[in-house]
């Protein structure tokens, strides 16, 4: 589609029906290359099917789609190739070491033996973990799994990156971090799309978009969704989108 | 290529780091084959035995000393009243009771005819029943040799086991213990390795990285061919070495013919994996749909012509039966493809089948 141009990711009309649920209800919406994407929404608000759609994990019932330049329908390998992913379970394996974890998945995204040790290499001394290059995953603490898991769906270079509710389950100084590697990879030219319902979390996203009962509520920075909706901070915005739209219902 | 291999590295670490299981993987097989070449057998040996002897003459003593140096029987103890028999088979350990009546040489000699009872315990009815048979055998035998020059005309049977000279039961198991130990790594391992990975969410890793997803099914299935192939090839040197189950047939062919088995109980096992998502079904599901009808349903202990009608059918519907007939085949009789070439093709439609019906579900779940 339109290579070359600012926008990396583009959803048009995008609609998700499972039998009469509908999932995702008419999305439009587009990702600048480079910026640091925020979805959020309640549980249940279609966030996950999205990002799977977006990730070619399922197909879209209809709508015009495209990431990393690539088609949704029909190349659906090459987006692949060009995300990364990383799910609100830890992806890593427990019964792999951390060596070993880190060799899998640059191995399945195709890069060279050599590459794999360098780039291992690098990771693990960023992340300081080289003493605990053989050690089981099983073995090493949560904040740290979840820094590997970041640093390995990135590990091939990536456009995009993916992350599905990334910070689920720890401490807040650990999000603190993972939120700097965030931006990292944002400063390296990687596209994030990720979503969370951490409302805090929101305000360091560069546009947000809101998701209320399968539709996009609102969709801006987080600055001017504050000020449209008179609001202090962001679940103060998201707490008046879910009203207006039970109203609305009602 | 790199990716796929750098998937089945990933795949073999797994399993050897589980070194339980891969312990259970390859004891079992020998286990296995000691359990029911030595303790499960249907031949007698020792059984003990009371003898009630009312006559205690030249006849009874002399059927008395071919009885119990038969090595089948031991006497346990000498009765003298009816009414100890029944306090015999109480106290558990007598199996058979013979009762000669008195007068036992006379009347054989002067009416023709003289009486035996056999008591068998029939709380065990197979046992039994072997037991008087034995003993009916050994009683045939005496009266032969004894008449032999009386009577001028006389039929005397020659029986040859063909195949299996010695009736050893551990022959049959052999076949079937393959049948089960295979179907239980490739459909078992293979079900609970891709349902583990669908519980641990990295399945959707899997598939949101450039991995096809037939190389995902694949990858997951081939260290498990490995395996199976080891454990079979254990279980045939086994039953060799220790038992001395033979191989007269081809070898080539009873290793192809295990190859494309392991293919068909893989398929099943993906199959499983794609009807379920948690690796706890998964298991009840290889368990009880495939176990028990291996175990009951394909002639591995119980012959299926035995059957009635309708667990007949059942049995031809199951995958092991064909495959034990042929095992049974090559290694025993020595026969080569032409004479089971129409089991095998079964097994081939029934791994074309399953791999169908898996592809299938594996595309409607992705949409």
């Amino acid at each position: 589609m339109k290579k070359g141009s600012t926008d990396i990711i583009i959803v048009k009309d995008l609609v998700k029906k499972f039998g009469n649920f509908v999932a995702n209800d008419h999305l439009s919406f587009e990702v600048k290359r480079g910026e640091i994407f925020g979805f959020l929404g309640a549980n249940g608000a279609g966030k996950t099917t999205a990002i799977r759609i977006l990730c070619g994990l399922s197909l879209p019932t209809s709508g015009d789609l495209s990431v990393a330049g690539y088609d949704v329908y029909s190349q659906r390998e090459k987006i692949k190739q060009n995300i990364g992913y990383m799910s609100q379970k830890f992806s890593l394996y427990d019964d792999l070491t951390v060596f070993e974890n880190i060799r899998f998945y640059a191995a399945i995204y195709g890069l060279s033996k050599k590459e794999i040790v360098q780039r291992a290499d690098v990771l693990m001394k960023k992340l300081q973990l080289e003493e605990a290059r053989n050690k089981l995953i099983r073995d090493i603490p949560l904040g740290w799994k979840q820094k590997l898991a970041l640093s390995v769906a990135i590990i091939h270079d990536p456009k995009i990156v993916f992350l599905d509710e990334p910070t689920g389950g720890v401490d807040p100084i650990t999000r603190r971090q993972f939120w700097e590697m965030i931006y990292e990879a944002a400063r390296n030219g990687i596209t994030v799309f990720v979503t969370t319902h951490y409302m805090d979390e929101a305000e360091y996203c560069d546009r947000l978009s809101i998701m209320v009962e399968g539709r996009i509520a609102a969709l801006n920075t987080p600055l001017a969704l504050r000020e449209e909706y008179q609001a202090k901070n962001m679940n103060e915005v998201f707490l008046k989108l879910a009203r207006a739209q039970t109203e609305e219902v009602a | 290529m790199n990716r796929f291999w750098g998937f089945v590295v990933k795949e073999f670490l797994h399993i050897f780091r589980d070194y339980r299981t891969l312990l259970i993987l390859f004891g079992m097989p020998a286990v296995q084959l000691i359990l029911f070449g030595y303790v499960v057998t249907n031949e007698i040996k020792d059984a003990r035995i009371a003898i009630l002897d009312q006559s205690k003459d030249e006849t009874t003593r002399k059927i008395t000393e071919k009885i119990t140096s038969s090595g089948y029987f031991r006497l346990d103890r000498n009765l003298h009243t009816y009414s100890e028999i029944e306090e015999a088979f109480k106290e558990g350990d007598i199996k058979l009771v013979i009762v000669f009546e008195s007068n036992f040489t006379r009347k054989l000699e002067r009416e023709r005819q003289a009486h035996v009872q056999l008591i068998g315990d029939a709380s065990d009815p197979n046992t039994a029943n072997i037991l008087v048979n034995y003993a009916t055998g050994i009683l045939n035998n005496y009266l032969r040799t004894r008449n032999a020059e009386a009577i001028p005309l006389q039929i005397l049977p020659e029986t040859r086991m063909m195949y299996n000279k010695e009736l050893k039961g551990v022959f049959m198991f052999v076949p079937g213990l393959m049948a089960m130990l295979l179907m239980l790594i490739s459909a078992l391992m293979t079900s609970i390795s891709i349902t583990k990975e669908k519980e641990l969410g990295t399945m959707e890793l899997l598939l949101a990285s450039p991995l096809r997803p037939m190389q995902i099914v694949v990858g997951k299935v081939f260290p498990y061919v490995f395996l199976a192939f080891i454990n079979a090839c254990i279980i045939i040197l086994l039953g060799n070495i220790v038992f001395g189950v033979p191989v007269r047939g081809s070898v080539t062919l009873l290793l192809f013919e295990n190859f494309l088995f392991i293919s068909m109980a893989l398929s099943l096992g993906v199959l499983i994996s794609c009807l379920t998502n948690s690796q706890q079904l998964a298991m009840m599901i290889s368990l009880v749909a495939l176990m028990l009808p291996t175990i009951l349903l394909s002639g591995f202990i119980f012959p299926v012509e035995n059957m009635p009608k309708v667990l007949q059918w059942l049995c031809h519907i199951m995958p092991p039966m064909y495959f034990i007939t042929i095992i049974k085949s090559i290694m025993l009789k020595g026969n080569g493809l032409f004479y089971i070439w129409k089991e095998t093709l079964i097994l081939v439609g029934f791994t074309l089948f399953f791999i169908l019906l898996s592809v299938k579900k594996f595309k409607i779940r992705l949409a």
